[in-house]
């Protein structure tokens, strides 16, 4: 099978900034591949080398195959749901829905009825004739993603595309992309900054830093071993151990990730130290201890007794809970 | 030790402020009401003013205004001799902004899309130099280039491209012994004049176009050309249209350049001082005056009927 997009050792400098170094990176045909990182991390950057808005200074790019590295954004078959959405406030939800096939010349009657067909997708049937002005947040996105898909694209690229929803929206946003992305059967690559979109939604993820990849992985891969102390700490909220206290803990001299979820506390154990900080997240508490200078977070389940601010406790944990990672 | 005050002192200004909090349709008003009475007394007015001018007639014998309501004076607008002057006007201005129009796009787009830092402070200068030196230096500079000994004369006779003025000149309708004094030299000349006016509000407008919108036009699959006719032109087009009603009713009013520069035809506003002045026919140059109210009017509702402020 080929891959719907792939690079090969692609470039993308801006003057002395490495916006994207070296990148290797194939994704599979159907799949919900996420871009995370850090802003400034090279993933939005990605994002335009695919769509042609970027050209690359070095590496080639293929989408299922063709070299696209010198085809310019209007000729190849990938469209995008931008950030800002970018709907065109002249233009009212139909025809900003039909632009795509109004520029192909395609007749002012059929695309307005596949138009119609792409606002009945997304559940916003009936907003044809009002201008994006009159639309809300959730209802704009939603006409950005029609619009992107009236053109049947190969590859849908989402440039953050929930990040201005508010919570609630952003949840029910999210299962609605996923379930859109099954239903079409399309490969959808979205770029986010948000470890939570990440993990939930995608199939495999590629994690970026500087401009570089971290690392490629489902997302179980990333959570649960995360492949450098860079990944663990921006991905999860593990435990990051320096490698003297991996040493201590019984492992070798390395760096290793923790899961809060994987320790528990106890009256003895491997690791002691005094509780800083108490968090409440609903489904737990996170107990902050430091031990002997080493942050550590344990979390206790909900109806299970915490220990109080002060108090000495130890943490206890599997043996295979701890995982060794690279040090950078 | 006694605890710090809630409230803080009051002076006569706090007092005020806290005033003005409390009514802050009060502080509107204040500020309203100068530049209120500006507009709507003395502006307003004096226009309402022009306005009935323009429906009195003079007697033709005394040449006392009768001030009794008529439509005679309009009537007279459309005797050959004056209904050419609001032909050549309208012309020359519909002209003048639509040259004006295409050199200042280019203009506006490039400061708008891609001049940054030093560059943009350049534009802005370039654009707005011209505007510091006197309207009548600047006329009078291009009396000299535009002369026959001037130096587009003299460029053309070196470049042996003299013909090409010589035949321009012979355009029925732009006939002149030089470009100083065809009007197609009145028309260069507005054009300069005036250029400031569209390049300024035509990049105002560009500017507040997103760079995603192109990028999202060419994601869809638009050509440039395409992405210009279907995007950028109609989110540029209050600009367009903010900038041809200074260049076209500037144009419209002005009655020096025609005067210095040109074939003494003569313009709107060169009848209107004309007759207000050695004439003293008030009442006909107040119905000239009217004319181009009524054409601004016209040609708002039409910018209007064509969406052109659908995007503000």
């Amino acid at each position: 099978m080929t891959a719907a997009v792939s690079f090969q050792n692609v470039s993308r400098h801006f003057g002395s900034v490495r916006a994207v170094d070296g990148v290797d990176l194939t994704i599979a045909e159907g799949s919900f591949f996420a871009m995370l990182g850090p802003s400034g991390s090279g993933k939005t950057t990605c994002l335009r080398l695919i769509s042609g808005f970027e050209k690359p200074t070095g590496g080639s790019i293929r989408i299922f195959g063709e070299d696209v590295s010198n085809t310019p954004p209007h000729l190849r078959n990938v469209n995008t749901v931008f950030q800002d959405y970018a709907l065109f406030p002249h233009l009212n939800v139909r025809d900003n829905v039909a632009y795509g096939l109004m520029v192909k010349g395609v007749s002012r009657s059929q695309r307005h009825a596949k138009a119609e067909e792409m606002l009945a997708l997304v559940h916003l049937d009936g907003y044809g004739d009002r201008k994006p002005a009159q639309l809300s947040g959730g209802q704009r996105q939603r006409v950005a993603l029609a619009r992107a898909l009236v053109n049947e694209p190969r590859v849908l690229l989402l440039d953050e595309p929930l990040g201005a929803l508010d919570l609630k929206l952003r949840e029910a946003m999210q299962d609605e992309l996923k379930a859109l992305q099954k239903r079409l059967g399309l490969t959808f690559v979205f770029v986010t900054h948000d470890q939570h979109e990440a993990l939930s939604m995608a199939d495999s993820l590629a994690v970026f830093n500087e401009g570089k990849i971290a690392q490629i992985g489902s997302p179980q891969d990333i959570y649960d071993r995360p492949a450098t102390r860079f990944v663990a700490d921006f991905v999860g909220s593990s435990n990051v151990l320096p490698p003297e206290v991996t040493r201590a803990l019984g492992g070798p001299a390395e760096w290793a990730s923790l899961r809060p979820e994987a320790t528990r506390l106890a009256a003895t154990g491997p690791l002691t130290g005094t509780v800083t900080a108490l968090r409440y997240v609903g489904s737990g508490t996170r107990v902050v201890l430091d031990a002997n200078g080493t942050e550590i977070a344990a979390m206790v389940p909900a109806g299970q007794p915490v220990p109080a601010e002060g108090t000495v406790t130890s943490i206890a944990f599997e043996p295979a809970a701890l995982h060794l990672m690279g040090a950078d | 030790m006694t605890a710090p005050a809630i409230l803080a002192q009051r002076g006569l200004a706090d007092r005020l402020t806290a005033l003005l909090w409390r009514h802050p349709r009060l502080l509107l008003a204040l500020l309203l009401t100068p530049p209120l009475l500006w507009l709507g007394v003395v502006y307003l007015g004096s226009l309402a003013a022009l306005l009935l001018q323009s429906f009195y007639s003079i007697d033709e014998f005394s040449g006392v205004v009768k001030e009794e309501f008529t439509l005679k004076t309009y009537g007279e607008l459309l005797r050959p001799s004056n209904f050419d002057i609001l032909i050549r006007t309208v012309g020359m201005a519909a002209a003048v902004t639509l040259a004006c129009a295409i050199l200042a796009f280019p203009i506006a787009y490039y400061a708008a899309r891609y001049a940054k830092g030093h560059w943009k402070a350049a534009f802005y200068l370039g654009v707005m130099l011209p505007l510091w030196s006197s309207y009548l230096v600047k006329v009078y500079a291009w009396k000299l280039i535009l002369a026959k000994e001037g130096i587009i004369g003299w460029a053309a006779e070196q470049t042996h491209t003299s013909w090409i003025i010589d035949g321009l000149l012979t355009i029925p309708g732009l006939e002149g012994s030089s470009l100083s004094t065809s009007l197609l030299g009145t028309f260069v000349v507005f054009v300069y004049i005036w250029l400031p006016y569209m390049i300024l509000p035509m990049q105002a407008a560009l500017e507040r176009v997103p760079n995603s919108m192109l990028e999202a036009s060419a994601d869809l699959g638009a050509t440039r050309a395409q992405t210009f006719r279907t995007v950028i032109l109609p989110l540029a087009l209050p600009g367009v249209i903010a900038g041809s009603i200074f260049t076209f009713s500037l144009t419209l009013g002005d009655y020096i350049i025609p005067q210095i520069i040109g074939n003494s035809a003569n313009f709107i506003g060169m009848a209107v001082y004309q007759l207000q002045g050695t004439a003293g026919n008030i009442p006909l140059a107040a119905a000239f005056a009217v004319v181009p109210i009524g054409i601004m009017l016209v040609y708002l509702a039409i910018a209007r009927r064509m969406g052109a402020f659908d995007a503000l």
